[in-house]
């Protein structure tokens, strides 16, 4: 007889491993990070124990109580009180701890206990616990807390065995034995009597020696040093910025000749016509265009996951506290804003963890002024075909501090923009609390990293096979139909849909600047801000004729003027195009308007900024 | 744990200096205005592990105002700022 799926969930306080569990025992590839408050989301995978039930395992926001402070922990206490709409209360939770710091998790369990649902403790990071020399008396633990107790190593091979073999020992007589759940939200005089139970517990059974990581606290000696942290922080940032460009081109020349020859082959091997143009206009110098850009994406993902894997964000957040709320910004909304270099979305998906509505609202709307790594490709096409790249001082790099100046404008108007609101509309704001662990420091491990750099450089491949992809059919169609009358001497793009298009835009758009060329890639670019580089790849392609395609970087230095070009850069520092990243905004706050206000404010923002610098820059001269 | 010192004076611990240490003697929201209210406060500071007879350190400090703090309470490290933390009397 086939048994039922056995229902697990995954409770316990954030950064104690259970995405970690997850992973090791469902093969999922979820994220998983060195600070508090990286899953924002409820997943679930599925496993078979060793023998052969059955299970489906529900992964769940860390959170410190079932209170449901902010909407991520509302996800957890939902779940595992069984208010989740469609959702069955787990057969068993899972109670995840860290074993070099059971205070707090010991007191949850304490707490989750009284949902009467059945519950096993996972002692996670074990291998963590026994270097320190802790010692946890398991058996005593276990009849402490009346419940069984295991010990884990989510991240080693076979680190998880002992726990299946709970689970299933457990199965087995999981009957109908769940008691009622009289869970009701702790009083101040109750949560401090779990919490004196736990100490009271961990007295007993746990042996502490005195001894804390101490090369946390060597490096934090000087990555949390007033002024010493600061100047850290600053040079992280700018090495990460600086890499981006110079580390990068080499690769990024060897994909740009490699697609110059496809494309050259493909010329000289397909006669003249249709398919042909296809082909080398609108797949290789549209997609490859973008393509071009992967090591780039790779090196600042690398960077990325890095310093998250390490726990150097939770330090990045105390830096920047005092920084952020003279700007009226929450504590807990610099690490969304940090991942939103990354990618808007994850960004926006973070501020979950933030649990003042207001506070959230901002956070969401500013993450996508951070400098998502979208915009690089178009950053760097502009910066590679304008800005000398000759060192400044002897040994700073002039494209890559270009590159920083516009990184740094994005995040100084984000905090303006942040400010504002606070100062307009929300002028009885008290400042919200910052309260974060500070987790030890772990040290970076080569496989997660590879898997995370891995999955997103598939993603983006991804994203240029489909979604860039049939944007440059679009725009290919578009700047090659209706074909010119047969005799005419203008080039054949002027009498295709995309010049009637980009001509009908262009006056709106020659104030700042931009000629019909843009005016046509600005508009895909809705799709993902990098087609805008294709689009004009394209459309440059086919204005250019037969000759096998220059590199889009030159043809844009010689068609654009600097002004043109600085105002672009401009643009895309606010670029509120990013079909994705307004879908989610509209998800997260849940109203059309927020969404609204965000696209249109980055609108003017955009207007003005390009207005601005077109009209300095020609007043300059470089018109 | 409860070691209290009764010789030394109750202070906040949001007005101690980077390098003290001390043991909780009482939560008192009251005395901290913060936007949040008092019982969401000392829910709050009770989860982190802030309750009497803990040991407190204050290992680092920020550089504007010397805020936030960041606190070893036993055997994790906390960052908060000042205006929560003289919610804390150590002493
Ligand atoms: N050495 C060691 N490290 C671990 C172990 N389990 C998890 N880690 C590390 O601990 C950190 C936190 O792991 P996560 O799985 O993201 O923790 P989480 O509980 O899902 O965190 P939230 O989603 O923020 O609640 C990561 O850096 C992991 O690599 C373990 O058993 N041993
Ligand atoms: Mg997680």
């Amino acid at each position: 007889m086939e048994l039922p799926l056995l229902h697990l969930a995954l409770v316990g306080t954030p950064n104690s491993g259970k995405t970690s569990l997850f992973n090791a025992l469902t093969g999922s590839r979820q994220k998983v990070a060195n600070y508090p408050g990286v899953t924002v989301e409820r997943k679930e995978g599925f496993f078979v124990t060793p023998l052969g039930r059955q299970v489906s395992l529900v992964d769940l926001p860390g959170t410190y109580s079932l209170r449901g402070r902010s909407p991520d922990e509302e996800i957890t206490r939902d779940f595992v009180l069984g208010k989740a709409s469609g959702e069955a209360v787990p057969d068993l939770v899972l109670c995840v701890a860290d074993s070099t710091n059971l205070r707090l998790t010991i007191r949850l369990l304490l707490e989750l206990k009284r949902t009467g649902r059945p519950m096993v403790l996972v002692l996670n990071m074990f291998d963590i616990a026994a270097r320190r020399g802790i010692t946890v008396d398991v058996e005593r633990l276990a009849k402490e807390l009346g419940l069984p107790v295991v010990t884990s190593i989510a991240v080693r091979k076979g680190g998880t065995a002992d726990l299946l073999k709970l689970t299933d020992e457990i199965s087995a007589k999981l009957a109908a034995e769940a008691e009622a759940n009289s869970w009701r939200a702790l009083s101040v005089a109750e949560l401090r009597a779990t919490q004196r139970e736990a100490d009271r517990i961990i007295a007993d059974c746990v042996s502490l020696p005195s001894r804390p990581d101490t090369w946390t606290a060597r490096i934090d000696g000087i990555v949390l040093h007033p002024v010493g942290g600061l100047i850290v922080l600053a040079l992280i940032l700018f090495v990460m910025f600086q890499a981006v460009f110079a580390w990068a081109q080499p690769l990024m020349e060897l994909l740009n000749s490699g697609f110059d020859t496809l494309g050259e082959f493909v010329h000289a091997t397909l006669p003249a016509g249709l398919l042909q143009s296809f082909l080398q206009n609108g797949v290789i110098s549209g997609v490859g265009s973008v393509i071009v850009f992967l090591p780039q994406i790779i090196i600042i993902f690398l960077f990325i996951l890095l310093l998250e894997d390490f726990g150097y964000m939770a330090r990045a957040a105390f830096l920047m506290d005092r920084i952020m709320g003279g700007a009226g910004l929450h504590g807990r909304a610099f690490i969304p804003l940090l991942s939103s270099f990354a990618c808007a979305i994850p960004g926006i998906m973070a501020t979950r963890v933030i649990d003042n509505k207001r506070d959230r609202l901002t956070t969401i709307l500013i993450a996508p002024l951070m400098t998502c790594s979208a915009r690089i490709p178009v950053y760097t096409l502009i910066i590679s075909a304008f800005i000398p790249a000759k060192d400044v001082w002897g040994f700073i790099n002039l494209q890559g501090l270009v590159m920083f100046g516009l990184y740094a404008t994005g995040i100084a108007s984000a905090l303006a923009v942040s400010f504002l609101i606070k100062f307009f509309m929300l002028r009885d704001y008290a400042p919200a609390p910052f309260m974060l662990e500070l987790p030890d420091y772990k040290m970076p491990r080569l496989k997660s990293i590879a898997i995370g750099v891995y999955t997103r450089a598939k993603m983006f491949l991804v994203r240029a096979g489909t979604t860039i992809f049939s944007m440059m059919v679009l725009i290919w169609f578009l700047a090659s139909f209706p074909q010119p009358p047969a005799g005419a001497t203008e080039p054949a793009i002027d009498f295709s849909l995309a010049a009637i298009i980009g001509k009908a835009l262009e006056p709106l758009l020659a104030p700042v600047g931009f000629n019909w060329q843009i005016a046509v890639a600005l508009i895909p670019g809705m799709a993902a801000r990098e087609v805008a580089v294709a689009a004009l790849g394209t459309v440059y392609a086919i204005e250019g004729g037969k000759e096998a395609a220059e590199q889009i970087g030159q043809v844009l230095a010689t068609k654009w003027s600097l002004a043109t070009a600085l105002s672009m850069l401009a643009w895309y520092i606010f670029a509120p195009q990013c079909a994705s990243t307004l879908a989610v905004i509209r998800r997260e706050t849940g109203s059309w308007t927020w969404m609204a206000v965000t696209f249109s404010y980055m609108l003017v923002l955009a207007y003005a900024a390009s207005f601005v610098t077109y009209n300095v820059a020609v007043a300059l001269g470089a018109g | 744990m409860t070691d209290t010192n009764d010789t030394r004076p109750h202070m906040p611990l949001g007005l101690a200096h980077r390098g003290y240490t001390g043991v909780i003697q009482h939560l008192s929201a009251r005395e901290a205005g913060s936007a949040l209210s008092d019982i969401e406060l000392e829910s709050r500071l009770i989860e982190l592990g802030f309750v009497e007879g803990a040991r407190v350190e204050i290992l680092h400090e920020g550089l504007v105002g010397r805020d936030p703090i960041a606190v070893r309470v036993d055997s994790i490290t906390i960052a908060v700022r000042r205006r929560e933390a003289m919610a804390i009397i150590v002493a």
